[in-house]
């Protein structure tokens, strides 16, 4: 990595970069019912001068065609491999838990645009869209999901445990807030060494309760690492809503406990939350950690087996009806930026990336049982366990 | 060879560590501008710099996973618990995931990763700061815990700990800080995963590690000296792995073995050593295999009755003694001479 | 197990005769058992049908572990065992009940056939009252069982003295062969705390297999072989014959106070006697006579002469010692799988060559492995010729329970005194061994002189 001096903002010295900025974008399309409207009665004033809470609220200037119709490509292929992904769970090539980012696919693009190359993810069990969008290739993600060993993590893994080092997307984690000391650890080796990648750290708005996050979150601020905390706020933990976990659901605002910049912003357009992510990325950056609540909706239940009986049928419509791929692709048709033509051979395209996948998942073998114990040290040490639960302790073993 | 306390030795070794590896930093509350709740960080902070010595707010989860964090791109911090008790505030982090990396994504990212804590009660500090629950630690796929007994072990086992690519547990003990022995001046690691026979000997096996492993050094030379009776001292030096060729081949010699532990009894650490004795060395066995560990109870706050819990040198020379009448074994002085006088730590 | 013989402890299957669901009359041979002494047809008791094996060719039993099932149509199988006292051998050692070797469950040394052994002999046991309580478990620890497995120790004998009556390893001094097994020899010891460098021995992270191999290397008899051994050293079976020479004559070395008195005969006449009778024997169509054979009955007319050597000492605990009116005499024969002593009754009622014609065939029996208890028991002195192998003269150690013990040497010719010249003459050398507690020095002599007196007049042998 290049290692570059980096000039540490004065946190006493006013508003930051980012304040000056607006990173207003107005919600595309109905506001979910749910969703408190940014702004609307809450003060956008800092309550100090070092930390900003912005509200989002004018449109987002727009980008070439060329990264809009990337976009909706990018959301399309996020889209179609997580239905894929449900299909081979029912038969049974998926096993154990899958979690979906079906109805997320904007924020999952948004977020990652936003990020160099040499940026770090981590991230919480909801990852195959995130690891899609990091740039690994479909096949190693379909073959992670199937557990075998051309997955990307060799079948050790499975659908929440998935880990590059090339694209940098560090885990894939069960526990609920898990991931976020590590963000903050892996920032805190960023910052050791003076260079000036950042650390993403996603996660879901149940993830806001837990102690790690006011750990995490304190000493990120406390000694300025570059983490950008992403809470993805679909309003359900699995079926428990904000309201019913948070006695502060506006997310955002806990970053003001920490005297941390904070935003919230519309999870339904890529545009904007590829703005949103850019200035926290920007923030991290200069050495001052970020809390970005992304608004979205869950399409489906938590996971794959969850029928999701907590919704009405009511509300499952309304759910429909603001797809953001469905509604992003009618956007951008209205602008002029797709045609049904494009989206055709997008779909068709996608369709192929995502059918090789599950072929070549399903022609990779399984990892051999003679591997079980090869990674539990790095460092070889004797009097290793390496019993099979048959084998006795003493007499012949192995 | 130096002659040093085993604070001294954990506090020169990190230093060399220090200044041998800059990616090695420290972590832990109060251990910088404090100097260490018991001083194994004194002058550290001075000498290296806010960075380098961080002190962090009180977050175990937070710092521990920190660490971890920061070990996964290639730093190599040594976190310090102040006591094993905290560490439960840890648990997550060090079993789900510092455990657990190198294995869940495929061996692609180390731990390198050292968290240094003490054990040990007996200071009349209540239940929930006299536990003993490395366990927990051992009992994890993933991890290393080691626990030195010596200066010696203590700078040996932290270089080899640092040195280690896995997440190590390198359990101290409050007892222990103030011992002195004798320290080699070369920065040679230790082995992990080796016990060591620290007195070899043919009537019985004696087995204990930390504290427990200086308490049966002493009294195996008492009772050399007054009985003639003839203990082999082993070290464990190394909870995980265990090494459990050492401790058999020595049983199938002495036939009889009683092990020392300060957890509790069941369940506890020396519930591993039995099973693997009656394993490994069945057909040699002339009695059973004792277990001296502390009372199953929440350490009270008295004197008097946190000592009665906790396991004295009085408990091991009785278990010793029954074990050897077990299998017959004649003293040339049946005399019990038991010293009460631990030098070792507040049991009596 | 039956016992065929009166120094039998255990025996070791040699061929089953008859397999499972054969069918068995009275008299049919079930099984050849190699005892101490010989291979030995064992031939059925009862009529029914062999209905399991439970110890295979090869193995060992203790005399009265059930060897077999037999279904005698009675239903619940009985024991094809002897069940001890019943059809042994007529004209041995009176059949005490096995008392001694009570099927003490799995605390046999041979466990093979223990198992089988609690239901199978109820049956015949009842006959008997040996048959102890299925299911009594001994109380001895993992080392004490070990042991006794590998040296074959009944621990029903055993009292033992740790916690709850636990038998312990201090509990079988004695009962042990005295050679310590040697200290395992291991790879270098782990490091101690301070040393420079641990002793790494460059495991792996592979199974740490601590096998059995780890420590000596233990065959199944119980042979320990050190790996630094610098003799070479491999475990060659020892046959049912050797160990029981070795038992027995251990305890008769150490038992039995020996002392030794060497006298010399001229055996000129003796050999001229012995062409001159060979060479009418054989015009006569007869089997010639060797020297030896005139031995035997120069020996058992000594023994008539002097009765109290062909006696034996009884026990310390006796205020009486056996005088024997019988003249059996024992003939050390060297077998391939060990010395045999077959026994040639009432020697002095033979003739030289009836007497040679009995050792004849005695002799070729031993070798075929062939001799009955009866051939070989019944005792009451025994001579040992080395002279084939032109030996001078040597001891031999006492066959108890006899009192003493004949060691020829060879004939030769030297030069001997006669007048005032030397002349070159046939002479014998013999030692006879006795046993101190029932015969002094001045009887041994007298016998030699007696035995001596026959050599050198040969025709009061054949008279």
């Amino acid at each position: 990595m290049a290692s570059q001096a980096r000039q540490r903002r004065n946190p006493a010295a006013g508003k930051s970069e980012a304040a000056a900025a607006q990173d207003a974008v107005a919600p595309s399309g109905t506001v979910p019912a749910a969703v408190p409207e940014p702004g609307a009665d809450e003060p956008a004033v800092p309550e100090s001068p070092a930390s900003t809470v912005s509200a989002t609220t004018a449109p987002a200037p727009r980008v070439s065609e060329d990264q809009l119709r990337q976009y909706y490509k990018d959301m399309l292929l996020v889209r179609r491999f997580e239905e894929r992904a449900a299909r081979a769970y029912t038969e049974a090539l998926i096993g154990g838990y899958c979690h979906l980012n079906l109805g997320e696919e904007a924020a999952v693009v948004g977020l990652m645009a936003a990020l160099r190359p040499t940026d770090y993810l981590f991230t919480n069990y909801r990852e195959h869209g995130y690891a899609l969008q990091r740039g690994i290739d479909p096949k190693k993600v379909m073959a992670e999901l199937y557990g075998r060993v051309d997955g990307v993590s060799k079948g050790w893994g499975g659908s929440m445990h998935m880990f590059d080092v090339t694209h940098r997307l560090l885990g894939g984690y069960g526990i609920v807030g898990g991931q976020l000391p590590l963000a903050t650890g892996a920032a805190l080796a960023i910052d050791y060494r003076g260079e000036d990648d950042i650390v993403m750290c996603t996660m879901g708005d149940g993830t806001a309760a837990i102690g790690a996050f006011h750990e995490s979150l304190n000493i990120a601020a406390l000694w300025h690492l570059p983490v950008v905390f992403v809470v993805i706020n679909n309003h359900l933990g699995m079926g428990t809503t904000v309201e019913h976990s948070a006695a502060e659901p506006h997310l955002y605002k806990r970053g003001a406990a920490y005297r941390m910049d904070a935003a919230v912003v519309d999870g339904f357009d890529p545009e904007a939350v590829h703005v949103a992510a850019t200035t926290a990325a920007e923030v991290a950056r200069s050495g001052r950690p970020y809390l970005l609540e992304v608004v979205t909706e869950r399409l489906k239940g938590h996971s794959v087996v969850d029928p999701a009986k907590y919704r009405t049928a009511q509300e499952n419509e309304r759910l429909k009806a603001n797809d953001p791929v469905a509604t992003y692709g009618a956007r951008l048709m209205a602008d002029g930026v797709l045609d049904e033509l494009d989206i055709e051979a997008l779909e068709k395209e996608i369709a192929e990336v995502v059918a090789d996948a599950a072929a070549f998942a399903a022609s990779s073998p399984s990892p051999s049982v003679e591997t079980l114990f090869d990674y539990t040290y790095a460092s070889p040490v004797p009097n290793d366990s390496r019993r099979l639960p048959g084998q006795p302790l003493f007499g012949e073993s192995s | 060879m130096t002659i040093m306390t085993y604070r001294q030795a954990l506090h020169d070794t990190l230093r060399n560590e220090m200044l041998r590896d800059d990616s090695v930093f420290l972590m832990g509350e109060e251990i910088g501008v404090f100097e260490g709740s018991y001083k194994i960080t004194a002058g550290l902070l001075s000498e290296f710099g806010p960075k380098r010595v961080r002190d962090t707010p009180i977050a175990e989860e937070g710092f521990t996973g920190a660490a971890v964090g920061a070990a996964m791109l290639g730093l190599r911090p040594v976190v310090e618990i102040m006591t094993i008790n905290f560490s439960l505030l840890a648990l997550d982090q060090i079993v789900n995931h510092a455990a657990k990396i190198y294995g869940m994504f495929g061996g692609q990212a180390k731990v390198p990763l050292v968290i240094r804590t003490p054990g040990g009660g007996g200071q009349q500090l209540g239940a929930t700061h006299s536990q003993n629950i490395e366990l927990y630690y051992a009992f994890v796929p993933g991890m290393k815990v080691v626990a030195p007994s010596t200066p010696a072990d203590a700078k040996a086992l932290l270089l080899a700990a640092i040195r280690d690519d896995d997440p190590v547990l390198f359990l101290e003990n409050l007892a222990l800080y103030n011992t002195k022995g004798d320290v080699p001046d070369a920065d040679i690691p230790a082995e992990i995963g080796r016990a060591a026979v620290t007195r070899p000997g043919r009537d019985l096996t004696l087995i204990g590690y930390s504290r427990m492993a200086h308490v049966a050094a002493e009294v195996a030379a008492q009772l050399a000296t007054t009985e003639g009776i003839d203990i082999e001292v082993i070290d464990l030096r190394s909870l995980r792995p265990l090494d459990r060729e050492t401790i058999v081949e020595s049983v199938r010699k002495t036939h009889a073995a009683v092990v020392l532990e300060d957890d509790w009894l069941t369940y506890g650490i020396g519930a591993e050593i039995a099973a693997s004795i009656s394993d490994g060395a069945f057909d040699y066995l002339d009695a059973p295999v004792r277990r001296v560990a502390m009372a199953e109870v929440p350490m009270p706050y008295a004197k008097p009755l946190e000592t009665a819990a906790l396991p004295s040198r009085y408990d091991v020379i009785t278990a010793i003694r029954q074990t050897l009448a077990a299998v017959g074994y004649r003293t040339s002085s049946q005399a019990s001479t038991v010293s009460g006088a631990s030098t070792v730590g507040a049991s009596q | 197990m039956p016992r065929l013989s009166d120094t039998m402890e255990e025996g070791a299957i040699s061929t089953w005769r008859k397999h499972p669901g054969d069918t068995v009359a009275i008299g049919d041979v079930l099984v050849e058992i190699e005892t101490d002494k010989a291979v030995m047809e064992y031939e059925a008791y009862q009529a029914g049908i062999l209905s399991k094996i439970l110890v295979d060719e090869g193995q060992v039993a203790q005399i009265g572990a059930a060897i077999a099932l037999f279904d005698d149509g009675t239903g619940g199988g009985a024991s094809a065992g002897p069940g001890g006292g019943t059809g042994i051998a007529e004209g041995t050692v009176p059949a005490e009940p096995d008392n001694s070797k009570k099927p003490s469950g799995e605390d046999n040394g041979a466990a093979h056939a223990a198992e089988g052994g609690g239901a199978g002999l109820a049956a015949t046991g009842a006959a008997n009252g040996t048959a102890q309580a299925a299911g009594t478990r001994r109380i001895a620890s993992p080392l004490v069982r070990k042991l006794a497995r590998e040296n074959h120790l009944d621990l029903s004998d055993v009292q033992g003295t740790g916690p709850g009556g636990r038998i312990i390893r201090a509990d079988l001094t004695g009962l042990l062969p005295s050679t310590p097994a040697p200290a395992p020899a291991q790879a270098p010891a782990p490091a101690t705390p301070g040393a420079a460098l641990p002793a790494s021995t460059g495991s792996t992270t592979g199974a740490p297999a601590v096998a059995p191999a780890a420590g000596p290397a233990v065959s199944p008899s119980g042979t320990t072989i050190d790996p630094g051994d610098v003799r070479s050293s491999r475990p060659v079976p020892l046959s049912q014959v050797r160990r029981v020479i070795a038992r027995r004559l251990s305890a008769s070395a150490r038992e039995i106070p020996h002392f030794y008195v060497t006298a010399e005969a001229d055996a000129e006449e003796l050999m001229k006697l012995r062409a001159d009778l060979n060479a009418r024997l054989t015009a006569a169509d007869r089997h010639k006579i060797s020297v030896n054979d005139l031995l035997i009955r120069a020996v058992a007319l000594a023994l008539r002469r002097h009765p109290e050597v062909n006696a034996s000492y009884v026990s310390d605990e006796s205020t009486t010692m056996l005088v024997h009116d019988r003249v059996n005499i024992g003939v050390a024969v060297a077998a391939d799988s060990g010395l045999i002593v077959p026994v040639i009754r009432d020697a002095d009622t033979k003739t030289v060559t009836q007497l040679g014609a009995e050792a004849r065939e005695l002799v070729g029996l031993a070798g075929e492995r062939k001799l009955t208890p009866a051939q070989t028991s019944g005792g009451t002195f025994t001579i040992s010729n080395l002279g084939m192998f032109g030996v001078a003269d040597f001891t031999a150690i006492i066959n108890p329970p006899e009192a003493a013990i004949l060691a020829v040497g060879a004939t030769t010719r030297e030069p001997t005194v006669v007048g005032d010249e030397i002349v070159p003459r046939y002479r014998l050398r013999y030692t006879l061994s006795s046993d101190h507690r029932v015969i002094d020095g001045a009887l041994a002599a007298q016998f030699l002189k007696t035995l001596t007196s026959l050599i050198e007049s040969p025709w009061l042998i054949v008279a």
